[in-house]
């Protein structure tokens, strides 16, 4: 069972391993009998190494990563060794287990802004380990714990950390709290730090930033990361060694640029092969000119704005400023932008969900300056909405078929019988077995609901699809799938999409044109494949060279012109 | 996960029942064979009850004896047949009261939680008026307003009925208005609005049948605080009649003086009737509540396992 040992990184230095799990099961007790979630995990990191346990949902990766710290709740039952500094952690007490926390082992969590206490300044926060712990025997006084949080602070590249650490959670940007919390977990200098997807909630160029800190911690001062962690991109950046979990087993264990070269499991193959890869597979690969410009143009935005109001006494919220597009029949527009950037907002716009308050906004001929929702709902059949989280987006009291038949029941005057027919056609053309209409949401995987979500948007064949991030809650592979879908059924059905996403890598597949959105402005649009390759603008060049592709060697070149492009500016 | 689990075993309080273990098993089977007895009560007092609820006897506070095993009132009334007769009426009233409430209370909940803008704060205004009042107080003006403060039984249940009910809108309103509110942003509510559904199909349809999960649990803890209610109106004077239905407020009230003179069963029986009957439907209420919610239930821990697999954790396991 357990793969390849690989060849150990160059750095390994003599001695113990920082951390040695050997055999670990974990199964938890739920209302539905025993889940094993870990099966049988091995592994040890060494000192100075950063080991990456890779896997989809549902592997185990994070299971693993909560049992070195021994945070599993009181329902799970460990068995086996996770052995850091001599201690057991499955078997140690209570007591003993608070004092390796923090100072042989420590963790950063995936959401920087929940895993910090609002009411507290930074300072206070990173010094709590400290006053924990009493290094060296005695009681840490208030002034020297300030002293050794602006230290810490000033290790992870805070600027200005004798100000900052006064600072609350709140004035701080993502990347920045991150930062914090990363500081946080160094006060007390462990051997090991545990970052359970550090980077996941962030975007992508502050995520760039989050990787090179990590990556200089491991330099500097030597610590040991286990890294966990779904995206593939930060793998090949950051570790030198992975394992990679599947169904809480290793499959395979190898250093990181022979597993990316070599995989030797299927399932790792596989695995590689659905991460999406910037510059492969691009929907416009070799165009030169706009396609479909012939064609009738669906939607006109000019110098679209949106506003959300402010709270009293603050001015209003501009989400979107001054946006111009078209989209024409059947053509795949691909918007990007990170978090904040109105990308969202643009969509929900199209589809009515929002208004908008200044420019104008041409949807199938309706201004939506002036919109009314009685006048609009006879043009909605013409547009389909594929929203991000397929889990929320089913009412969970109806069966798949009812939801999927929705649109059919308002719309048109089909018999139930005929209604029943289209739906069983429709889950068929998405790739879903009829009997599945029986079904509830909760019954289907992410995957097949997001599947049944495009039924429901193509049901009346509309000419517009709006789809809002459709992907980024899946897995790899099951995105792989659906986007090769989506991909298919556009060809065949010729609708002209509009494709939102913040993975640059997912839009060049589908999209033909692509609009790059920042802070509200577009600041780029043009040939996908042209973007991807050669962007004009600025931020544009700094979200491509952020982007971590899936292979060490290549990413080890793109991070020496990404540190470039910001040392220039 | 394919085969359903059976009708019976998905019935509300059926499938906490089989959730539940230890202590909230213990309070859970407590409440559900208290109001049981409360129902059982309420339903077989003609065939329990020697005599009617407002018979009279010329025996006046005669202690408890064969012919009357809890006594009678001053008035001349049989204890017994009145407090078993009295859940009758409690009963009777919980259920008009309580069904009057969910319904008014949902549908202006649903209605002002979806459409929002004036109506919506209208009815939170109106909502927050009648939460100021004192309930009781509200309860009597209501009271008095339908009936005068006196009247038969059927009257007299509902005029109780609608104070309570009164008093109760607001509660169901608000439980209603919150849980649209937050499903209205839920995206499956959004793809409903983006087929281009009506807003009274997304009520109907999407809205009701999520936003209405929680009123079980509600319904149960109301309906205790509904007894209260209404045997507090019974025990100021403005509930039903004497001599048109059992009511343990009344006969409470009516205890008083004997209280001092040494005459305990008038007062002792109707009230450990309101007493048990509002601690077992309490809990009821409560523990369905902690069991519909994960975080509050307990979980069984397969205690074997754990002992063979961590051998030093072993006491502790034992103890717990």
């Amino acid at each position: 069972m357990s793969g390849a040992t690989g060849n150990t990184s160059a750095r390994q230095g003599a001695g113990q391993p920082v951390l040695d799990i050997e055999k670990l099961k974990v199964t938890f007790a739920t209302d539905q009998g025993d889940v094993k979630a870990v099966k049988d995990v091995s592994f040890t990191v060494a000192p100075g190494e950063i080991v990456a346990i890779v896997g989809e949902s549902g592997s185990g990766k994070t299971v693993t990563a909560k049992a070195i710290l021994g945070l599993l709740p009181d329902t799970a039952i460990s068995s086996g060794a996770v052995v850091i500094s001599g201690n057991n952690i499955v078997s140690v007490g209570e007591r003993q287990l608070r004092q390796i926390r923090g100072r042989d082992v420590a963790m950063v969590f995936q959401e920087p802004s929940t895993a910090l206490n609002p009411v507290y300044t930074v300072g206070w926060q990173i010094a709590e380990g400290l006053r924990a712990h009493r290094p060296e025997g005695k009681r840490v006084g208030r002034k020297a714990a300030r002293k050794l949080a602006i230290e810490a602070l000033a290790k992870v590249g805070m600027p200005e950390p004798e100000k900052r650490v006064d600072y609350y959670p709140h004035q701080f940007s993502g990347g920045q709290k991150q930062r914090v919390v990363i500081a946080a977990a160094l006060a007390l200098n462990p051997g090991l730090i545990v970052a359970d997807e550090p980077t996941t909630a962030l975007d992508v160029t502050v995520q760039a930033e989050i990787l090179e800190l990590l990556r200089d911690l491991r330099d500097q001062f030597g610590t040991s990361i286990v890294l966990i962690t779904h995206n593939m991109g930060v793998v090949a950046d950051l570790a030198d060694r992975v394992v990679v979990m599947y169904e809480g087993d290793v499959v395979e264990e190898a250093g990181s640029a022979a597993l990316f070269a070599a995989p030797k499991q299927e399932y790792t193959r596989q695995l590689l092969a659905a991460v999406p890869h910037l510059g492969r597979n691009s929907a416009s690969a070799g165009f030169t000119t706009r396609a479909f410009q012939d064609k009738e143009v669906l939607v006109e935005a000019k110098d679209l704005e949106v506003e959300y109001p402010g709270r009293l006494g603050s001015p209003a919220f501009r989400a979107v400023d001054k946006v111009s597009f078209t989209i024409s029949a059947g053509e795949v527009f691909g918007l990007v932008g990170e978090s904040g950037s109105g990308k969202t907002t643009i969509g929900r716009a199209i589809a009515g969900l929002n208004r908008t308050t200044g420019g104008s906004l041409q949807v199938l001929g309706y201004e939506m300056l002036d919109y009314k929702e009685r006048s609009f709902r006879p043009l909605r059949k013409d547009i389909g909405f594929v929203f991000q989280d397929p889990a929320a987006s089913f009412n969970p009291h109806l069966s798949i078929g009812e939801c999927v038949a929705e649109p059919l029941v308002i719309h048109t005057d089909l018999s139930g019988a005929a209604i029943t027919a289209k739906v069983g056609e429709l889950l068929e053309s998405v790739q879903l077995p009829r009997a599945y209409a029986k079904r509830f949401p909760h019954e289907l995987s992410g995957g097949q609901r997001q599947r049944a979500s495009l039924a429901r948007g193509l049901a009346l064949k509309p000419r517009l699809l709006v789809a809002d991030e459709p992907t980024s809650a899946l897995d790899v592979s099951v995105q792989a799938k659906v986007l090769e879908l989506f991909r298919e059924i556009q060809t065949e059905l010729g609708f002209a999409a509009l494709f939102i996403s913040h993975d640059l890598a997912v839009v060049d597949i589908l999209a033909e044109w692509v609009g790059v959105l920042y802070k509200g402005k577009l600041v780029e649009q043009g040939i996908g494949s042209q973007i991807m390759g050669s962007p004009k603008d600025d931020y544009t060049k700094r979200l491509i060279a952020s982007l971590p592709v899936p292979n060490p060697a290549e990413q080890a070149e793109r991070r020496a012109v990404h540190q470039a492009l910001l040392g220039g500016k | 996960m394919e085969r359903k689990k059976s009708l019976f075993s998905r019935l509300p309080v059926i499938s906490q029942l089989k959730q539940s273990m230890g202590l909230q098993r213990g309070m859970l089977i407590a409440g559900i064979l208290m109001t049981a007895i409360f129902l059982l009560t309420a339903a077989l007092a003609p065939l329990i009850t020697p005599y009617g609820p407002t018979q009279r006897f010329n025996e006046t506070q005669e202690p408890p004896s064969s012919a009357h095993i809890w006594g009678t009132t001053a008035g001349g009334y049989d204890v017994f047949s009145r407090t078993i007769w009295g859940a009758q009426t409690a009963f009777l009233v919980i259920v008009v009261a309580v069904v009057l409430s969910i319904f008014i209370g949902v549908i202006l909940g649903l209605l002002s939680g979806y459409i929002g803008g004036w109506l919506d704060r209208i009815l939170v205004v109106v909502a927050d008026a009648i939460y100021a009042f004192p309930t009781l107080l509200l309860a009597m003006v209501m009271s008095i307003a339908i009936s005068h403060g006196r009247s038969n039984m059927w009257s007299g249940i509902f005029s109780a009925a609608i104070s309570i009910t009164v008093v109760f809108i607001p509660q169901y309103f608000r439980v209603i208005r919150a849980e649209t509110i937050r499903l209205k942003a839920e995206p499956f509510v959004e793809s409903a609005i983006v087929v281009g559904a009506s807003s009274v199909r997304i009520m109907a349809r999407h809205i009701y049948k999520n936003a209405t999960r929680t009123l079980p649990l509600i319904f149960t803890l109301n309906a205790s605080e509904a007894i209260l209610t209404l045997a507090g109106l019974g025990f100021l004077g403005f509930g039903i009649e004497p001599s048109s239905a059992a009511e343990w407020g009344y006969d409470l009230n009516h205890a008083q003086t004997d209280a001092a003179s040494g005459i305990w069963w008038t007062g002792v029986f109707p009230g450990a009737a309101i007493v048990l009957t509002v601690l077992g439907l309490t809990l009821l209420g409560e523990s369905m509540n902690d069991l519909n919610d994960p975080r509050l239930r307990g979980r069984k821990r397969s205690k074997k396992k754990a002992r063979t697999m961590n051998g030093n954790k072993q006491e502790q396991v034992v103890d717990a």
